[in-house]
């Protein structure tokens, strides 16, 4: 796989730093912290259900001003490490910012990347919960499901005509958008995310993720086969939109250690609707998908 | 070394009958090393009688260490008389905020703007030089080591361990022991306990074995439900962290500035009262204005 340059890398860094965030978590975080009283709870199903606040509360958290002793990689971990009422007033700072516009140069639809990115993660969370034997927490699924396209969001905002195109080409051409990104732009967006998670100093886990999830799954690998996994069902099942024109196969090692097919693991998996719904509370894939 | 108490109150400079025997100063300890460096902690209220004891000794180079940039440990450093005195070094060490992007300069920069305050900064004839600490970074200063431990308050909150000579002592600066912010049986619970019981540990670890422990109790626990999430300890968490960390003396502080002496007094030996102390083993006392010690 091809990298980025590291300027590259830089001026992509400093343009995520000043992006807004999703409509609906702006909004949301604006009622909330008006309220002295607001519940803490609130607050981070808030921000755990918005890919760019979480990775600005992350590179913060794991900059060097804190340095703490272990990655910090969840909501959760921030909240305990720097008290609820900075990370209220952090998500304050970043629902200021303003709100990520529904339209785009790359006429990317900002609106279903989030419902993809929210089911990925919740059914990468349950994935866990359901195959693995404690050894993996789910919230660090669920991080990775969260972030694992969030290269995708940086080519929408900030290299809009070269994304359009590959995303045109993987319409087109029946081709992964991560093949069509790699054509056009000279690298996918799994290199981008992973390479600005490598620079804010996310965990080692999450990055490696996010670099690996269209490279070779190795099923030992539970997050990373809980993220591929949760990435497949939601692309299948039409849960938003990646831009991606192509379902993956599920690699044969994957269908061992999950035991079966994918239509067999989402059969196995039960009742997914708490997750879609809650993703679709804060998608509003139904309400203003390019209006 | 010497610890000396400055100011031990919480909140606002609460002078007058009632306070005379603990004191109004907000939050001020000195700490001065076997070879003389001085540290102080936090610079509330207290620092100014603290400052006034230097101009005996000028010049000097002090080491401030600020917990927390909350008015009460900061809105004495304006009054810091070595900072209009040429020929001294002040040192203060402070947290990034993670909301504004800046450093300890804040603390002073806020404070000193023209309509808060006659002077400004740059009129003073001790440049302040700014040093930003980091979790569990030691900052060696001459003989003695301090280490930044993060706590939990409405902002960024460094309690300080001390280390000097074999000796040692840790101030919370304003602390409340970490909540849950889920009930039990809530999707989420387990998960956030896992990390507090964690993030207890590492704080236990890193104050363990300290021979003084100064730690923010300003409330009872009958007054906390009411006060819960406003950052702040009760006696009995405390005592609580004093037992675990295995301390040999533990020194109740940021008294309620409503609370006269009497009812400090009171709530207090109620508190002491509820656990069975060795006191062989935990010396339990309120901090004064005034009281100093040598370990």
């Amino acid at each position: 796989m091809t990298e980025i340059s590291s300027e590259l890398t830089k001026k992509l860094s400093a343009a995520v730093e000043k992006m807004p965030g999703f409509s609906k978590s702006v909004q949301r975080i604006l009622e909330i912290t008006r309220d002295i009283n607001c519940k803490p709870k609130e607050l981070v199903t808030v921000l755990e259900n918005d890919p760019v606040m979480t990775i600005k509360l992350l590179r913060i958290l794991n900059s060097a001003y804190y340095s703490f002793p272990n990655p910090i990689s969840t909501v959760h971990h921030c909240v305990v490490c720097l008290g609820i009422n900075t990370i209220k007033n952090m998500a304050l700072s970043f629902a200021t910012v303003g709100v990520l516009p529904t339209h785009n140069d790359a006429g990317f639809d900002i609106q279903n990347y989030l419902m993809h990115s929210l089911t990925t993660a919740g059914l990468a969370r349950m994935l866990c919960q359901k195959y693995d034997n404690g050894a993996t927490d789910p919230s660090d699924c669920h991080i990775a499901g969260l972030l694992h396209d969030f290269g995708k969001v940086v080519f929408a905002q900030f290299m809009p005509a070269e994304f359009k195109e590959a995303l045109t080409l993987s319409r087109e051409n029946n081709t992964s958008l991560h093949i069509a990104e790699e054509q056009i732009i000279g690298a996918d967006h799994s290199i981008v995310g992973a390479m600005l998670a490598e620079k804010w100093q996310l965990s080692k886990s999450l990055s490696s993720t996010i670099r690996q999830h269209h490279g070779e799954i190795s099923p030992q690998n539970t997050m990373l086969s809980c993220l591929f996994v949760a990435n497949l069902i939601s692309n299948k099942l039409s849960l938003g939109d990646s831009g991606n024109a192509v379902v993956e196969e599920m690699p044969p090692g994957l269908v061992k250690r999950f035991g079966g097919n994918i239509d067999e693991i989402i059969a196995n998996l039960g009742d997914i609707s708490k997750v879609v719904i809650e993703a679709e509370s804060y998608a509003n894939v139904n309400k203003e998908v390019n209006t | 070394m010497k610890i000396k108490f400055w100011g031990v109150r919480g909140s606002i400079p609460s002078p007058g009958l009632g306070t005379i025997r603990y004191g109004g100063n907000t939050t001020c300890i000195e700490i001065r090393t076997d070879n003389n460096e001085i540290i102080i902690l936090d610079g509330g209220s207290g620092i100014f009688p603290l400052s006034q004891s230097l101009l005996k000794e000028l010049p000097v180079t002090v080491n401030i260490f600020n917990t927390h940039s909350h008015w009460d440990h900061i809105h004495g450093l304006p009054f810091f008389i070595p900072l209009y005195i040429p020929g001294n070094r002040v040192k203060l060490y402070a947290s990034f905020d993670p909301i504004t992007g800046e450093g300890p300069e804040r603390i002073i920069n806020v404070q000193m703007q023209y309509n808060y305050f006659p002077v400004r900064e740059a009129e003073t004839k001790t440049p302040i030089e700014y040093f930003t600490v980091m979790p569990y970074e030691p900052v060696e200063v001459g003989s003695a080591v301090i280490t930044p431990i993060l706590l939990n308050h409405p902002v960024v909150n460094h309690g300080y361990r001390i280390d000097c000579n074999g000796k040692s002592v840790f101030f919370t600066g304003d602390h409340e022991p970490h909540n849950n912010i889920y009930e039990p049986g809530e999707d989420g619970f387990e998960e956030y306990q896992t990390l507090i019981e964690l993030q207890y540990q590492s704080i236990v670890k890193a104050v363990s074995g300290v021979d003084v422990l100064i730690a923010d109790s300003a409330y009872t626990q009958e007054e906390y439900p009411l006060k819960k999430g406003w950052g702040h300890g009760t006696f009995d968490s405390s005592i609580k962290l004093a037992e675990d960390v295995d301390t040999k003396i533990l020194y109740c502080t940021h008294h309620e500035p409503t609370r006269s002496d009497d009812a400090l007094e009171k709530v207090f030996a109620e508190a002491v009262a509820r656990h069975e102390i060795d006191s062989s083993k935990l010396d339990i006392r309120l901090a004064r204005e005034g009281d100093e010690i040598n370990i």
